[in-house]
């Protein structure tokens, strides 16, 4: 008797604790899958020169700061860490100023040509950056703008744009009208409505599409190659002058470009997440 | 002090129609609600005079001020939402500020009127909370106290009661009578629940297919139906009508039954009679008894009369059986009468 009715329970008993070995198993696998490359690199940026070659691996790194010094006061990185800092925050101040008021009229108004507008922001992704970057470098050349910080984060800014106003338009949707109807009852321009309640309620959002746009920007080195000669962006300078260097000063050179961005997205993390007791939309 | 003065009032949504050149005038301090099925347009006229709405054509005018080319904020308004419209990053304190802090009052003003307003409407205790941590019934009186503070010449609702549970609603269905009524406000109330509108109005303006059929006290409403949807769409169970036939000039017979009634040329008009103003018994319409709800007070009668449904509310007491052929006598005064054609009472 007791076999009968306890194997029933035996059974869902293995089953739960299978489900939860599966669980925490994809969850180990994803963490290794981000961490791991990650580790990697810092491990190896962190390392002498002969550690970086040598096997087996060291668990943890001899904190030897050689190489990162060395790379660091290679001519020139500093000025290219700086352009891309600079092109970075240009193209995520562009596409934020475009992208939160273009998904704001998108979700408040209607206007003629909606869709078709919604449509071909998103179009704009399906040119091949490689195709359009000889008669944009033409056009820059012709204008002036190449070779400049500006011009590069207008490019890079294209890249974004349609990813912040899709994010825009959803966060502001997500936003019922009421709460901007209420306040301009209680004296409210519209500007004053959005500055005082849709935008504090929008912040986390558009923190998030800001980080993107910043990221994207960051690791962009097509056009970066492309449309810049003495004012490279770091992923231009590395593909430029890393490709002959020993794979030391590469680890140093990757880590110098994975650093910068997990240092920002984890100075804007509490924006991503939920604020005020409501989820972030 | 402040009228409000709807005139020609019309709303055109592309080739729909939600607003037929309306007409309505509110004296101040009156508590007016627009009662009316969903899709009648009375949100749509109340959301014109709060100026979130611009009206195909007429004027708004408040407190004898010409506002339908100013925004919302410029029109002395204060309104409350159907879904509360609690800013959630703010706390209940600053949700009540937020518009006096739009004025620049001073501070010491500012928190004067929150601490009144919030005392008025019971929620002193949740003042620094967040909206995400009241429940609903919490969210409609930070919504009332936020418009009360404003001290508004005029306060319109939204359907502010729809989204509480019945015992709640009952509940802040006084309590905003009283609060009201104590701040001498003008008041524009948006329901489509009779019984709210019947409680707490001044006056009622019924609402229907964008019109305004009907605005009068609740007891005017109810007794003298300017239309026949009022007389249908107002009383629970409606008002009962029975097809009149001409017997002579200023006589009508219903039912089986000879009434005086008004002097016209048609040949048919419409007999009505609310459920409650029949008695049993004596000279009456021919009634035969299909379902019988004793409700305690009373007891409702659904019979038919003349292949049509009649109800009648009559005394706990009347010994009344299913299958039963009862004479149902109108109290005289009474009867209404309608015009079948333009359904305007006669």
């Amino acid at each position: 008797m007791n076999a009968i009715t306890e194997s029933p329970v035996a059974a869902t008993a293995d089953a739960r604790k299978a489900g939860d070995l599966l669980l925490v198993a994809t969850a180990l696998l994803l963490c290794v899958w981000v961490l791991l490359p990650i580790y990697l690199l810092i491990v190896n940026a962190l390392s002498s020169p002969d550690q970086v070659t040598a096997f087996p691996k060291r668990f943890f790194p001899s904190f030897d700061l050689g190489s990162l010094s060395f790379f660091i006061n290679f001519a020139g990185v500093a000025r290219a860490l700086w352009n891309s800092v600079l092109v970075a925050t240009l193209t995520m101040i562009l596409a934020i100023g475009f992208g939160a008021p273009a998904g704001y009229a998108l979700s408040r108004f209607d206007f003629p040509g909606k869709g078709a507008f919604r449509f071909l922001v998103l179009m704009t992704r399906a040119f091949p950056l490689p195709l359009l970057a000889l008669p944009l470098a033409v056009m820059f050349i012709r204008t002036g703008l190449d070779d400049t910080a500006i011009g590069l984060a207008l490019v890079h800014t294209t890249l974004a744009l349609p990813f912040a106003v899709l994010i825009a338009f959803s966060l502001f949707s997500g936003i019922p009208v009421e709460l901007e109807e209420a306040a301009w009852t209680l004296g409210c321009t519209r500007w004053q409505a959005f500055r005082k309640v849709i935008l504090p309620l929008a912040l986390p959002g558009i923190a998030a599409s800001a980080v993107f746009a910043f990221t994207i920007s960051w690791n962009e080195v097509f056009a970066a190659a492309v449309l810049t000669i003495e004012n490279r962006t770091l992923t231009a300078f590395l593909l430029q002058s890393l490709g002959e260097s020993p794979l030391y000063l590469k680890f140093a050179g990757g880590a110098a470009l994975v650093v910068p961005a997990l240092i920002f997205i984890f100075a804007v993390r509490k924006y991503l997440f939920a604020m005020w007791g409501i989820a972030n939309r | 002090m402040a009228e409000i003065a709807i005139k020609g009032v019309a709303k055109r949504f592309g080739g729909f129609t939600a607003l037929h050149q309306v007409d309505l005038t509110i004296s101040d301090q009156e508590f007016v609600v627009l009662l009316g099925a969903s899709g009648c347009g009375k949100t749509t006229l109340l959301r014109i005079v709060a100026g979130l709405e611009r009206s195909s054509q007429g004027e708004v005018w408040i407190g004898g001020r010409r506002v339908d080319h100013l925004p919302p904020r410029e029109r002395g308004i204060a309104m409350v939402f159907q879904n509360y419209a609690v800013f959630p990053h703010l706390t209940v304190f600053e949700n009540i500020a937020f518009g006096l802090r739009m004025k620049k009052l001073p501070q010491q003003e500012v928190e004067r009127r929150v601490n009144r307003t919030a005392e008025l409407m019971h929620i002193e205790q949740l003042l620094k909370r967040y909206s995400g941590q009241l429940s609903g019934g919490q969210r409609q009186r930070v919504a009332v106290a936020r418009a009360l503070a404003m001290e508004p010449d005029v306060i319109l609702m939204d359907e502010p009661l729809s989204n509480l549970d019945a015992l709640l609603r009952l509940e802040m269905r006084a309590e905003l009578k009283g609060v009201l009524a104590a701040s001498k406000t003008t008041t524009i109330y948006v329901t489509h629940d009779q019984v709210e509108a019947m409680s707490l109005a001044d006056r009622i303006a019924v609402m229907h297919q964008g019109r305004i059929v009907q605005a009068a006290s609740p007891v005017e409403v109810y007794r003298n139906p300017a239309a026949r949807f009022v007389g249908s769409f107002i009383g629970n169970p409606p008002m009962n009508f029975i097809p009149a036939a001409k017997a002579a000039n200023g006589s009508w017979t219903v039912a089986g039954l000879t009434l005086s009634g008004p002097k016209s040329d048609k040949p048919r008009i419409e007999f009505a009679i609310r459920p409650e103003d029949v008695d049993a018994g004596g000279e009456g319409l021919r009634a035969t008894v299909h379902v019988i709800e004793p409700l305690g007070p009373h007891t409702l009668v659904t019979c038919d009369v003349e292949g049509g449904l009649f109800r009648a509310i009559l005394d706990s007491n009347a010994s009344v059986q299913v299958g039963d052929d009862l004479r149902l006598a109108p109290k005289p005064d009474r009867i209404r009468w309608f015009d079948p054609e333009t359904t305007n009472a006669l």
